[in-house]
């Protein structure tokens, strides 16, 4: 019996997801008194991998193939059904990002495993096994029986504390089948942004609406986001209007992020945007309506002018930064 | 070349949801049910490609498990401008039942291309797609924000930490959708509401089938502390706040 993780890893290197992943698998397998055991697909450096045991995995699997260069959600489906049936796996743990997205579901028809997606704690007890995820979009939770001999769960992004554990690990690289002729999927091209912080990765994250009135006031939110190691990010009317890229946009139809802190500048709070956005950790607004809804969400607020409170704001994190 | 879009059929999105039964359940007085945007976008994407005449594609179908209830929805895909729909009457279980009713009703259509989007927005499963395509034995590309055919190729953008890969894929697959996949939603036309009303809409009924996992009830999330209000005049004072009180910063 062991709890298998599915990690991935972004050109042989992990990030802080990985790491949340492991810790969530760990403390998981301690609750059913077994293994965890953190997977990889792909070369990974000795040096990479050792830091998945440091937050408790006890064994690392590393799945090599010649043939593996692409993502193919067939393929590595089959590659993961293997490794789980070889190790016993009574729960497998994927993140819920794009790639647990395209893989968790195909897993579970594969292994007759019945899935909870998106959760964001441990399971409330085990037998019988019950999850807890967001539902309607954050406006409520549900309670969730997953009733097969095997299960899958996906983690939500930044809703588990990292956990090291400083247990003794072994890696292992495991050659695995990869059928070629069986990639239906093949990649012609490849659009990267570099040095950017993803807004999926980011712990703080600055976001304007429609109260910054014009792109040209978009220079303090920039500032603010230097000044913080954050991201930026904005509503759905603004991308809409092109003042700021699409990979921006927050909210139900957009990104949905879960950042230690969340700055909304200028946003009402509709629903829909607080979809995205409403499991930070912490919210700021700053508006100038003061029965705006982003207040009920927010746990700081400034009720006043962005175009004024945001040069004072970046004035004084800069004297805070030269201390 | 045939399409298939899956559609469920959702509380409208500013809908505040409230629970009874013992919190088992949802209020349904007053809701407003829509289709899922997500939904409704890659109908409109399908209806796009549908009227480039260089694509050859012959039909767009909608299909929905869910019961009568539902057909105020289908018929507003229909009126959007979907050739026909198919109904597998079945109250939803979990994703695999409706995942398997969708598989076990088009597994001898032969569509190319099979359309669902990333989330419905009442469950938040972003399972359902992922699902069929395993059950279709079809591959299956997810978070994809376009869609085009080219030569008869499909080709597919997906999303991926920090940018965007296109892929070529071989049909019949599945395309799981998400933002950019069209940019407004098609609105159904007068023209289209009347034509609505005599397209086909089948319905089926479904097979035996287990589920895999039971909703057992819903809770509301906690409701949050007030918020704590900063003088506009000395911003300086949120900082203090984020560094020593919320231990942020
Ligand atoms: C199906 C559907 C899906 C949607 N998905 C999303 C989504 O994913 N994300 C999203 O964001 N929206 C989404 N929306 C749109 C959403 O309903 C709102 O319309 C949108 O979030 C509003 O954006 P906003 O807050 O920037 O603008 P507004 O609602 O116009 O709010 C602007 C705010 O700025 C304040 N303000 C004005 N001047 C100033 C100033 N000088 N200083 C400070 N504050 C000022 C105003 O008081 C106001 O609160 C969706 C809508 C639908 C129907
Ligand atoms: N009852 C249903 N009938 C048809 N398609 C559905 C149904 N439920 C979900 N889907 C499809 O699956 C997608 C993702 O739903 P979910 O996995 O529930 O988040 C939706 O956008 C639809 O395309």
């Amino acid at each position: 019996m062991s709890v298998l993780i599915f990690v991935e890893n972004w050109d042989g290197k992990f990030k802080k997801l990985s790491f949340e992943l492991v810790s969530y698998g760990a403390k998981l397998a301690e609750m059913m008194a077994t293994d965890a055991i953190a997977l990889t697909i792909g070369k990974v450096e000795n040096g990479e991998l050792a830091k998945l045991g440091r937050y408790g995995a006890s064994k690392i699997l590393v799945a090599v193939n010649e043939g593996i260069t692409t993502f193919d959600s067939m393929n590595f489906t089959t590659v993961i059904a293997g490794i789980a049936v070889q190790e016993d796996a009574k729960v497998l743990v994927l993140s819920n990002n794009n790639t647990g997205k395209a893989l968790a579901p195909r897993l579970s028809v594969r292994l007759k495993a019945g899935l909870g997606s998106g959760v964001n704690r441990l399971p409330a007890s085990l037998d019988p096994f019950m999850v807890y995820k967001k539902v309607y979009s954050g406006n409520a939770y549900a309670n969730i029986h997953i009733k097969t001999d095997v299960k899958i769960l996906t983690l939500s992004q930044n809703s588990f504390e990292l956990s090291e554990s400083g247990n003794n690990s072994t890696v292992a690289e495991v050659a695995v089948e990869w059928d070629n002729a069986g990639v239906k999927t093949k990649v012609v091209e490849v659009q990267k942004q570099e040095g950017k912080i993803l807004l999926t990765d980011a712990d703080i994250v600055i976001s304007g609406g429609r109260g910054m009135k014009s792109p040209e006031n978009w220079g303090p939110i920039v500032q603010l986001a230097e000044l913080l190691g954050a991201a930026t990010a904005c509503s759905r009317p603004v991308s809409d209007e092109g003042w700021r890229p699409h990979e921006e946009h927050t909210g139900q139809t957009g990104k949905i992020i879960a950042p230690n802190l969340y700055f909304a500048i200028g946003i009402s709070g509709a629903t829909q945007h607080l979809a995205g956005v409403s499991s930070s950790k912490f919210i700021v607004a700053i508006n100038t309506d003061k029965d705006a809804p982003i207040f009920a969400a927010a746990q700081y607020g400034i009720i006043g002018d962005a175009g004024k409170v945001l040069p004072k704001l970046v004035e004084a994190l800069q004297e805070l930064k030269g201390k | 070349m045939k399409i298939l879009v899956c559609i469920s059929h959702v509380p409208d999105t500013t809908t505040k949801v409230k629970f009874v039964d013992d919190l088992k359940k949802l209020d349904i007085t007053g809701i407003q049910w829509v289709i899922n945007p997500w939904d409704e976008l890659s109908l409109t994407r399908a209806l796009e490609l549908k009227d480039d005449p260089s694509n050859d594609i012959q039909s767009v179908t909608v299909a929905h498990v869910g019961l009568a209830g539902a057909e105020p929805t289908i018929r507003k895909a229909l009126a959007i401008g979907a050739d026909d729909a198919l109904r597998i009457n079945a109250e939803p279980r979990d994703a695999f039942y409706v995942a398997s009713q969708l598989a076990e009703a088009v597994k001898n259509e032969s569509y190319d291309l099979v359309l669902c989007g990333i989330e419905s927005s009442d469950y938040n499963g972003s399972t359902v797609g992922g699902m069929l395509a395993e059950l279709l034995g079809y591959p299956s590309v997810s978070s994809v924000s376009s869609v085009r055919i080219e030569n008869g190729r499909f080709l597919i953008t997906r999303e991926i930490d920090g940018g965007k890969e296109i892929v070529n894929v071989v049909a019949p697959l599945v395309a799981i959708v998400q933002k950019g996949i069209a940019k407004e939603p098609r609105i159904a036309a007068m023209r289209g509401i009347m034509m609505a009303r005599t397209k086909p809409l089948k319905v089926v009924e479904p097979v035996e089938m287990e589920s895999f996992t039971d909703l057992v009830s819903f809770e509301m999330p906690k409701p949050r502390a007030a918020c704590k209000f900063v003088d506009p005049e000395n911003p300086g004072q949120l900082i203090d706040l984020l560094q020593n009180e919320a231990k942020i910063i």
